[in-house]
């Protein structure tokens, strides 16, 4: 793989639900180290399109093809569901927007974060736990709540659990459903600055879905706006930001509040 | 023309229909040993977890030639197993017996017996959740793919769990194991000192859940490996006196509280190997005729 080969190339990916349209004709590319954000209101597709893009919902048409660390590059549809589901949980990350669901509740942040590890074979509690206390450094929870269980968290630390336990197996792509959604504005900026220091350090390639237009100008590079399903707009973050050409896209940017 | 055929039961209690379908769910189990099969159990006459699975699995492998015993937690005089004997005593008329290398067919709930099963014997345990995961991961769907897919990270997420909390593997029952190299499987709870006994053993072991409508098997001579960690190896029971009526050390003892002062014992959970012991001249300190005794038949 060459930096200029697209890391996950997303063609014509329609959903349907019935003869509802969940989403239509997306396609996009995603390079690695590049943060692509989806913005959008609410039922516009976005989630739909992130779910369809992650290996979750299997799309009506289209292709997803990924290029996988072995250097080739696979339709991730066509995989074997094992094959698929290794992917995810070794080469992919998804932190959901209620950490709830991407947690283990009833297990320490410890195990939660040694999951992953044990799943691809670690076998040693020593090393395990070790990994485990470093990536908690990373994302600044003290050592000593290690062995508590994520019930016992604030809202920002259990989100912040969420994005340690799936950046531990060393992803290269992340998908992320509205990560700061549900938190106050403080712990949101704490996050997000968290989040940027990450995906910089690591090189992660990211499809972040939001609808705050504030985390898509911090962390994406590009943006696609999406709205009834559909693209309408797409481009570098401040050129849409700044310069919305469609109708739609003008209307979200002018109806940002203004304090 | 004899009336007593018409009003008794059929052999085994079970129609030989259900007896065949659970034989079949029995093969498809030994063939793939660990793997949980689905079968249409059967309403029994007593209630769900007093051991409808094993007695289903009893039923459809007992012949009229073979000698049955009956343990719980060891034991062959405790209620749950009394009343199984005497069920299939009155619907098969087999031999019963509490001698573990006479009988063919022993059907437990908790224990393996101390004494090393041979070639020819069928050991059923009852099993009230044959699910290994199922306390980590509350979704059949999920789980039966992690079965698939031998996907079992998530079982060493119990043990690390374990370990932080209370500084060793502190699972001590249902201990999880891997069978023939395969599939993850809950030896039912069974308490981990048995486990070892388990790794090719010579005997055939069956596990019925009747609630759960599950049917599992290790064929003879299988693998059998308890989880663990590099540096966290697994290890079983030990106590530190020896039982305190027969004097064996190497076997699993049950605490029994005596007096309200403190006052307690340890004694052989196999009733069966205890009584051996103590016919053939072994004492413990709390026995008669142990000279730690100051009388004979002290409590």
């Amino acid at each position: 793989m060459t930096p200029q080969d697209p890391l996950l190339t997303v063609r014509d990916i329609a959903v349907h639900y019935g003869d509802r349209v969940g989403c239509e004709q997306v396609s996009f590319d995603l390079f690695p180290g590049e943060v692509l954000g989806i913005v959008g209101e609410s039922g516009s597709g976005k989630s739909t399109l992130l779910n369809a893009v992650s290996g979750q919902l299997l799309p009506s048409a289209g292709s997803i093809h990924y290029n996988t660390r072995l250097s080739d590059v696979r339709e991730i549809y066509e995989m074997s569901e094992p094959e698929r589901r290794f992917l995810m949980r070794t080469d992919w990350a998804f932190v959901h927007q209620n950490p709830r669901d991407g947690l283990r509740m009833g297990v320490s942040a410890g195990a939660n974060i040694g999951e992953r590890l044990m799943g691809v074979g670690w076998r040693h509690y020593g090393e395990i736990r070790g990994t485990a206390a470093s990536w908690l450094g990373k994302v600044e929870i003290a050592d000593d709540r290690m062995d508590d269980t994520p019930s016992t968290f604030s809202g920002g630390m259990q989100q912040r659990l969420q994005i340690a336990r799936n950046l531990v197996s060393g992803p290269r792509l992340v998908f992320m459903d509205e990560p700061t959604g549900g938190l106050d504005v403080s712990v949101q900026a704490r996050l997000l600055d968290l989040l940027r220091g990450l995906v910089a350090d690591l090189n992660l390639s990211v499809v972040i879905v939001t609808h705050d237009l504030a985390v898509a100008r911090l962390l994406s590079h590009r943006l696609m706006v999406m709205q009834g399903g559909r693209v309408v707009e797409s481009g570098l973050t401040d050129q849409v930001l700044d310069d919305p050409q469609h109708p739609y896209s003008q209307l979200l940017v002018s109806s940002i509040l203004q304090v | 023309m004899e009336m007593v055929d018409k009003q008794s039961y059929n052999f085994a209690y079970l129609d030989e229909q259900t007896k065949r379908m659970i034989r079949r769910a029995l093969l498809k189990a030994v063939a793939i040993p660990g793997y949980q099969v689905p079968f249409a159990s059967r309403e029994m006459p007593m209630p769900y977890g007093w051991g409808t699975g094993g007695i289903q699995v009893t039923a459809a492998v007992i012949g009229p030639e073979d000698v049955l015993k009956v343990i719980d937690q060891g034991s062959d005089d405790t209620t749950n197993a009394v009343s199984i004997r005497k069920f299939f005593t009155k619907v098969t008329n087999v031999e019963t017996t509490e001698d573990t290398a006479k009988a063919t067919v022993i059907q437990t709930r908790h224990r393996i017996p101390e004494t090393d099963l041979t070639e020819g014997q069928i050991l059923v345990y009852q099993v009230p959740i044959p699910e290994p995961l199922r306390f980590l991961e509350p979704r059949e769907t999920e789980t039966r793919k992690m079965h698939a897919m031998e996907e079992y990270g998530l079982m060493h997420v119990k043990l690390y769990e374990d370990i932080s909390q209370h500084g060793e593997i502190a699972t001590t029952y249902a201990y999880p194991v891997e069978v023939a190299g395969r599939y993850m499987m809950d030896p039912s709870p069974t308490p981990k000192f048995d486990n070892p006994k388990m790794d090719r053993m010579p005997a055939l072991q069956l596990f019925g859940a009747g609630r759960e409508k599950r049917i599992y098997a290790i064929p003879p001579y299988t693998t059998v490996k308890s989880l663990d960690f590099d540096d966290h190896k697994f290890s079983i029971q030990k106590w530190e006196q020896p039982c305190a009526l027969c004097g064996a050390e190497e076997s699993f003892l049950d605490e029994v509280i005596l007096d309200d002062h403190g006052g307690r014992m340890f004694v052989c959970s196999d009733s069966h190997f205890c009584q051996t012991r103590q016919d053939e001249g072994h004492r413990g300190e709390m026995s008669p005729g142990h000279p730690l005794q100051k009388r004979e038949g002290v409590q």
